[in-house]
């Protein structure tokens, strides 16, 4: 019986335990522009990436490589300020080509996650 | 505040976050690995797994309650409990309830490919004799099982063929060695005063087990947006291969075993997985059964308490 009274306990802690909304968890992309594997045909601005939850900016990094493995922007991938779940990194024009976009971010409670995609230009 | 001070908290920020940044619960680079509901996944982690399982074997329908906990001691080493609530119906006879042997086990990361995205990991587990019900049929003796585990993802296939990069797969194998050999029963017939004896020996299984993981987030975050929306977005369709094949005793070389096709879907905190369990035999059974999951994420729930592991 005290066996299945700490089951119990347990169960009733994980269970509340699941509603906090003050807990932070790993950040995903949620969409990002240009798409991911997206084909275009308009030099892009910038790359933006969405994430489900929100970042810090002192360890969250994004950069565009040509296929050479050559960085092609410049340098400047930020968290918006205003909406902290906004990965972004300016483009200069870009000749026809496909890009690799590689980020790593840090979640507001430590936990890092990291992806790469790829979009073409034609 | 003065710059001095903004200077401390910027300072204290970097600290914290360079000692605390970390990966997770089952992930090898950009890959996550879920929690399989039937073959142990190859990773430490802080979870809580609830489980419970229905399905008619040959002799009785099993319905199981399963906790199980683990907990990080190191980001590579991990520790576990578990423990089962049974409900047996026995063709013949009157229902069983209880409890299962209590499970304790360990387990050791040894190694992690990001680029890869492989995993590796060896365990022991016990099955404590004694702890559990006897009515529920819980063994006198415990078990002892050591096993190896594997994760590998094709994150690293080529471009082209970049739609089978979100193919995961998980495996385990490991003998199941009981403590005794055999169970003597001794019965004196009370009017001749025979003495017989029933011996039944305990055999030494096999398990191992497979699963195949196709990730939906992998596809749409890394590989092609295809427009998916939650909750799909968030889905792993999985088929899980549960077998264990006996090594010794009256029934050396005969396998028993499942083949489970199902979805896991994987939120910020928690994951549910719902899974078809199909035997594999007539030695299994002849009807479908059925396993529900749901785990629970600790070190995301938790992550600058009960979810870290104790010594960084």
């Amino acid at each position: 019986m005290l066996r299945l009274k700490i089951i119990t306990t347990l169960c009733s802690l994980a269970l509340a335990a699941a509603a906090p909304c003050w807990a932070w968890a790993h950040a995903f992309p949620d969409h990002a522009e240009p798409r991911v594997g997206a084909v275009i045909t308009i030099s892009p601005t910038r790359v933006r990436i969405w994430f489900d939850g929100v970042l810090e900016p002192l360890f969250s990094t994004l950069q565009v490589r040509n296929m050479s493995g050559q960085q092609v922007d410049p340098g400047d991938g930020h968290v918006d300020e205003q909406d902290q779940t906004l990965l972004e990194v300016s483009l200069p024009h870009l000749p026809p080509g496909t890009y690799h976009v590689f980020w790593s971010v840090v979640a507001r409670d430590g936990h890092r996650t990291q992806g790469d995609y790829t979009f073409t230009l034609r | 505040m003065s710059i001095f001070h903004r200077g401390i908290l910027l300072l204290m920020s970097l600290l914290f976050f360079v000692v605390s940044q970390a990966w997770a619960h089952g992930f090898a680079g950009k890959r996550f690995f879920p929690a399989t509901l039937a073959v142990e996944d190859p990773f430490v982690s802080d979870e809580l797994t609830l489980l419970t399982n229905h399905i008619r074997e040959p002799d009785q329908v099993t319905n199981e309650f399963s906790v199980a906990y683990s907990k990080r001691i190191t980001p590579n080493f991990g520790l576990e409990l578990g423990e089962t609530y049974q409900h047996l119906k026995p063709n013949e006879g009157g229902s069983k309830n209880g409890f299962a042997n209590l499970e304790v086990g360990a387990k050791y990361q040894f190694f992690t490919s990001e680029v890869h995205e492989a995993i590796l990991s060896v365990g022991l587990d016990a099955e404590l004799g004694r702890t559990g019900s006897r009515a529920a049929g819980a063994e006198s003796f415990s078990t002892l099982s050591p096993a190896f585990f594997f994760g590998k993802g094709f994150g690293d296939l080529p471009e082209s063929v970049r739609f089978l990069k979100p193919i995961a797969i998980t495996g385990a194998v490991g003998p199941n060695f009981p403590t005794r050999n055999s169970n003597v029963t001794t019965t004196v017939d009370p009017v001749t005063g025979d003495i017989d004896q029933d011996i039944e020996r305990n055999s030494t299984t096999l398990n191992w087990g497979l699963t195949f993981q196709y990730n939906l987030q992998y596809l749409q975050s890394f590989v092609q947006d295809v427009g998916l929306k939650e909750p799909f977005s968030r889905m792993i369709p999985v088929v899980e291969l549960a077998l264990s094949t006996c090594l010794n005793a009256n029934c050396k070389g005969q396998t028993t075993g499942t083949v489970n096709p199902g979805i896991i879907w994987v939120g910020k905190y928690l994951q549910l997985g719902l899974e078809a369990q199909i035997p594999i035999n007539q030695r299994t059974g002849n009807h479908v059964g059925v396993l529900f999951q749901m785990h629970f994420f600790i070190d995301d729930l938790f992550p600058q308490s009960l979810g870290r592991p104790i010594f960084r």
